[in-house]
């Protein structure tokens, strides 16, 4: 056993606990629902204008199929490549290593740029580089809010979704950027100033893949600000920590994501900026370029029949945006840098300890309601794994009090008989009816109570009735 | 087809009685017999839908065996009828071919007009199994306004989930209760008397929040609406 994985966050509460807090949060609640809201209709409609959205589905998810079936084939593929014009490979186990690796090619280097990247923060690599003295500086304005306010991101997309603009505008203030106003175009020149002096004296930068080429060695940003563009160009040293399912076989493959990407998670037809760089270009760009394959906890993962389809994610966000239980409860409940719906099935499956409560608690987060595998565009059936992963936390768990009662239900409706005793026994209930409701129940009954009546046992339940008049 | 079993499911049988009745006057009304095999019990959701699939796949089997010699099977439930077709098989049993009520009345009858009379203003809530699992679509609205005398009213923000989940209302009350709050806050901006569903479980959390805000929305299942007629109208059951 290594370290523990940085995936989850140190000391979070379980998802109910840490719901109960987050739910009171009407400010949270707010910006979350106004956020959500909006950029549901806005997918629903960019998704609405491709005729062939269904197809364009289905050929993702058989491409990532085919990627994570022969995974090792393409990463040896990618490797070969990304050597061949001049770069470096570095395979990375768990966080750790791959922490070592980027802290080690950093160099003397006391400051580095970061393209928003969700494999660096899987890892919590600008913690690991601050012990040690390095300091990385986010270029992503949402990721700069969250970093400047000592924050935790709570969205895989817009990690300071749960912020408004007057707690941004205080946030900048404190950081000593000094906006004058509220106004988002004031806000975002104040950012663009401080940026502006990182990437022009920052020597190296470290950036995440949404894609990598096997073929041609190539990597792939998508991106809105331009921000990733400039860490990418300016800078004379790059590395890029990927996480292994993100290899594609070829370009043509790209063709497919670059649809679903953008409409997925930014709603729009194309994303502003998309970037790829192929090893080193003598005279243009980086003069180095390393490239970490990171796999902490993917290939046990992978090793899942049911649970590995989490690794086609691409990383869209669309299932936080539609889900009832992210939009109340916002991201941060989850404990984990993968919240919503996606960080449900992935974070425990990273964890891969069944025996960690806050990661068990994540695939129990959910009301099954499957709002999140109509819209990912890689087609994960997240209702599915969530009821396989919450066998899995049922298993480690052995017997607890609902182990117990389940199986009791279980024998019950095991036999017609039993059944129908049980059915007059449960009729007792109807001892705490008054005026036709019952308003409150005791043991775990009472969780129900708490906000609901609760229905009153029928004086005739219907196989009586049935026995009487058809029987 | 004139032979068709009901499944009533567990919540039903015990709890709404009136639903499985109506369901079988719909049925009979329609041409059909019915019959309701005593030896049924549960489909196993509960039990999948928690973690405990080995005896989900217990009551899976048995479901299967039970039902096994008739044409169809007919469920005034989405989220029940999604357990027997979708789940079912994966768990080693093969049920025969089983339908929520409003599919089989559209699909395999093909009627939308079943002669009902409901003079009520109505919302309806798509239940999120039968919206997404089954994939009902707008038949149960098709069969609404069928109805005469009923005044159906939209709900807004109609497919967003009520909250209820099965045990998720229980083990994660507080954000269940967060999602119902936003579900009774549409009904209520409907002015309906009554909301109706495809599925007594969703209305046993939509009305039991509505029944303890004393809103006076009455929660009906869909079954007990298409059955009501202008010679035997719909009452409140008297339980
Ligand atoms: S699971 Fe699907 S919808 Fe969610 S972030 Fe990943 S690709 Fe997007």
């Amino acid at each position: 056993m290594g370290t523990r994985n940085p995936v989850t966050w140190l000391g979070s509460p379980t998802f109910p606990e840490a719901a109960r807090t987050a739910l009171a949060d009407t400010q949270l609640r707010r910006n979350l629902r106004n956020a959500t809201t909006t950029i549901r209709g806005r997918r629903a409609q960019a998704v609405g204008e491709l005729p062939d959205w269904e197809r364009l589905r289905r050929a993702g998810e058989a491409i990532k199929d085919d990627v994570l079936h022969h995974l090792d084939r393409y990463l040896e593929q990618l490797e070969a490549a990304v050597t061949a014009r001049g770069g470096v490979v570095h395979w990375a186990r768990d966080a750790a290593e791959a922490n070592d690796i980027v802290l080690r090619l950093c160099g003397d280097a006391r400051e580095v740029v970061k393209v928003k990247s969700m494999a660096t923060q899987e890892i919590g690599l600008n913690e690991a580089l601050a012990a040690a003295g390095v300091h990385a500086v986010e270029t992503d304005l949402a990721e700069l809010i969250v970093q400047l306010g000592d924050d935790r991101p709570s969205h895989i997309l817009v990690p300071a979704i749960h912020r408004n603009r007057s707690e941004i505008r205080e946030i900048f203030r404190a950081a000593g950027l000094g906006p004058a106003s509220d106004d988002p175009r004031v806000l975002a020149e104040a950012a663009r100033a401080h940026l502006r002096r990182k990437f022009l004296s920052c020597e190296v930068a470290v950036s995440g893949a949404n894609f990598a080429v096997a073929d041609t060695g190539s990597v792939v940003v998508l991106e809105s600000e331009g921000n990733g563009r400039m860490c990418l160009t300016l800078p004379r040293k790059l590395i890029t920590v990927m996480g292994l399912e993100k290899v594609v076989p070829t370009w043509q493959d790209l063709e497919v994501f670059l649809q679903l990407l953008p409409r997925s998670s930014t709603a729009e037809r194309m994303n502003p900026y998309t970037s790829t760089w192929t090893g080193v270009t003598p005279g243009d760009g980086p003069e180095e370029f390393h490239l970490v394959l990171l796999d902490n906890g993917r290939t046990a993962t992978l090793a899942d029949p049911v649970g590995r389809q989490a690794l086609r994610c691409i990383r869209c966000s669309a299932c936080l945006n539609v889900c009832p239980v992210y939009e109340r409860t916002g991201g941060r409940s989850y404990g984990s840098v993968y919240p919503g719906p996606i960080g449900a099935i992935l974070t425990p499956q990273l964890v891969d300890d069944p025996h960690d409560e806050q990661a068990a608690s994540l695939p129990f987060a959910s009301s099954l309601c499957g709002a999140c595998f109509e819209v990912c565009p890689v087609r994960i059936d997240i209702p599915s794994v969530l009821t396989h992963l919450r066998a899995r936390a049922v298993e480690a768990k052995g017997r607890s009090a609902e182990s117990v009662a389940m199986a009791a239900a279980a024998w019950v409706f095991a036999s017609a008989s039993r059944y129908e005793k049980a059915q007059k026994l449960g009729s007792l209930a109807r001892l705490f009816a008054h005026d036709g409701r019952i308003s409150w129940l005791p043991g775990p009954g009472a969780a129900w109570t708490s906000s609901r009546d609760a229905p009153v046992p029928a004086r005739e339940p219907f196989r009586e009735w049935w026995r009487k008049n058809r029987g | 087809m004139e032979k068709v079993a009901l499944f009533a499911t567990c919540l039903t049988d015990t709890l709404y009685p009136a639903t499985a009745r109506a369901t079988v006057r719909l049925l009979e009304r329609l041409g059909l017999t019915v019959e309701f095999p005593l030896d049924q019990t549960c489909c196993g959701q509960m039990h999948f839908n928690t973690g405990y699939r080995d005896h989900a796949a217990d009551l899976a089997v048995r479901f299967a065996s039970m039902f096994s010699g008739y044409d169809a099977v007919v469920v005034p439930s989405g989220s029940c009828a999604g357990m027997v077709r979708h789940v079912q098989p994966d768990l080693g049993a093969a049920p025969p071919p089983t339908y929520e009520l409003s599919e089989f009345l559209v699909d395999v009858l093909q009627v939308t007009d079943v002669g009902a009379y409901f003079p009520h203003r109505v919302t309806y809530h798509p239940t999120c199994h039968s919206l997404r699992m089954l994939g009902v679509g707008d038949k149960p609205l098709a069969l609404l306004r069928q109805v005469r005398g009923l005044e159906l009213v939209e709900l807004p923000q109609a497919d967003s989930c009520c909250g209820f989940g099965g045990t998720f209302a229980v083990k994660n009350a507080d954000t269940s209760t967060a999602m119902l709050a936003d579900k009774m806050r549409c009904v209520l901006d409907t002015g309906a008397e009554v909301l109706t569903a495809g599925d007594n479980s969703c209305l046993m959390h939509i009305g039991g929040g509505l029944s303890r805000l004393r809103t006076g929305v009455r929660p009906v299942h869909l079954a007990e609406v298409l059955a009501s007629t202008e010679e035997e109208p719909w009452a409140p059951a008297t339980r």
